[in-house]
């Protein structure tokens, strides 16, 4: 029998809604299938499966709120029947807990009614309540005997509405919470390094134009890829400090820093960038992009980023210190792309210039480590066409 | 097609990327990337839909020659001129 819980889907998120089930009992599931999507403050998730099975039995419904690590469902192992699972459930100390189911809160969608169909139940009290807290009456279901709108279901459509227009409250809650907790707990120490990006610029610029308009390259691509190859010789600027120790990761999950419109900032992962060609990691950086404005990711890009790259400059700041994503240990941050002075063989001459910093924890590293990984950096982008 | 007509399609294609654009607040001599928030990713998106809205190739060598409302306007008309 296997658990399917909620996966972390991040330092500031410690709870989601259940929005749909993907799957239903009987639905065989490989590893990397979206089994639910799941509502947080900054994204609807689709929470993939870590493992393999086939689908038991569904214990939570749309509308849950899940804290994270809740049991969502039961898998069967292969070659598993529902009476051993059984068993095994039986066998356990405590039934898997679910938190505190929460009412669907339904503003939306009521079906139309027939009409000559019996008149909406709503009481006067429901009536008066949703006109003061202003809330469209003829738009909730009620769940009161056959179908009246009682003034419970008026409350939980005033929260609903109330929910949306937080959202970015909520979201700006969550940076909060985890901003403040890495600054508490992580020891960041700060280093940067200007790169002369002469070759980076003109061999991107002769690649482009070589390239139809939507397979062009931006600068950030080769920014990420030398963070990811650069952390190979780094591994200690790569992984994930937990219960005090640092657990270096395998592959470098690089989390891409990402503004969004409307505010607040959300930071996926691209996974194992340093396998990727630049045409690749190109092509996912733009999706990834797009979706993470559009508020639709998957929960492995949003739970398992190794180390994240900020590249503000690009809106024009100079450089960039960054605070690091607990419970990762590495930022990484590039400024703006500026043409300055800078001495070549004694001379001087005007060349693009890129400030990069790094954040870093050091529990993990030290700054002279810090530092020859900065310069493992600006050797990788004076290569750029082995990229 | 005229001035007014490429106007709308920059606009209705800016829009589509920056939904809280307000078309009556942009100065069409400015600078635009000053007007709107535009990142790298923004701007290559812009023209990759102007690409596939009107058919018109823009190399990125071109791309100094954007940087305003008007700029732009002028360059595509040019640029639909040849086709």
């Amino acid at each position: 029998m296997i658990e399917f819980k909620l996966p972390s889907l991040g330092a500031d998120m410690d709870e989601g809604k259940l929005l749909e089930w993907k799957v239903k009992p009987g639905d065989a599931v490989k590893r990397g299938d979206i089994v639910a999507v799941v509502d947080t403050t900054k994204a609807a998730v689709d929470v993939e499966s870590w493992q393999e099975g086939t689908v038991h039995e569904l214990l939570a419904e749309p509308g849950d709120a899940l804290p994270v690590g809740a049991v969502m469902a039961i898998l069967l192992e292969a070659g598993e029947t529902p009476e051993q699972a059984a068993l095994a459930k039986a066998s356990r100390p405590t039934p898997p807990a679910v938190s505190q189911p929460v009412t669907v809160p339904t503003v939306a969608a009521v079906e139309q009614p027939v009409p000559g169909e019996a008149r909406r139940r709503i009481s006067p009290a429901a009536r008066r309540h949703a006109m003061e807290q202003g809330v469209d009456i003829n738009a909730i279901i009620g769940t009161g005997p056959q179908g009246a709108v009682t003034l419970e279901d008026v409350d939980h459509a005033a929260a609903a509405k109330i929910e949306k227009k937080d959202r970015g409250a909520e979201m700006r809650r969550a940076i909060a919470a985890a901003m403040a907790r890495s600054k508490r707990e992580i020891p960041h120490y700060y280093l940067a390094e200007a790169i002369p990006l002469e070759r980076a610029t003109s061999w991107l610029a002769q690649e482009n134009a070589n390239r139809p308009v939507t397979e062009r390259l931006l600068m950030a691509a080769l920014f990420i890829k030398t963070v990811a190859l650069a952390t190979k010789k780094f591994p200690e600027m790569n992984g994930l400090y937990l219960d005090g120790n640092f657990q270096p990761a395998q592959a470098a999950h690089v989390g891409v820093a990402i503004s969004i419109r409307a505010g607040g900032l959300i930071a996926p992962a691209i996974h194992s960038v340093e396998e990727k060609n630049l045409t690749q990691l190109m092509a996912d950086l733009g999706d990834l992009v797009q979706r993470a404005r559009a508020g639709s990711l998957r929960s492995s890009e949003m739970s398992d980023p190794t180390i994240t790259v900020t590249n503000l400059g690009d809106q024009g700041v100079a450089s960039v210190l960054g605070i690091i994503y607990p419970p990762q240990v590495a930022l990484v941050g590039f400024g703006k792309v500026s043409e300055r002075p800078w001495v070549v063989d004694g001379a001087l001459k005007v060349l693009p210039v890129v400030t990069v910093s790094l954040a870093a924890d050091h529990r993990v590293s030290d700054g002279h480590r810090g530092g020859l990984f900065l310069a493992a950096i600006r050797e990788l982008l004076q290569e750029p066409e082995k990229l | 097609m005229d001035n007014q007509q490429i106007k709308n399609i920059v606009f209705e294609t800016l829009s589509s990327i920056a939904p809280e654009l307000e078309p009556s607040e942009i100065n069409p001599d400015k600078m635009l990337r000053d007007q709107v928030d535009l990142d790298s990713m923004d701007f290559l998106n812009f023209i990759i839909a102007l690409h596939k809205r009107l058919q018109v190739d823009i190399p990125e060598a071109d791309y100094a020659k954007l940087t305003t409302l008007n700029e732009i306007v002028a360059y595509l008309k040019a640029r639909l001129g040849q086709i």
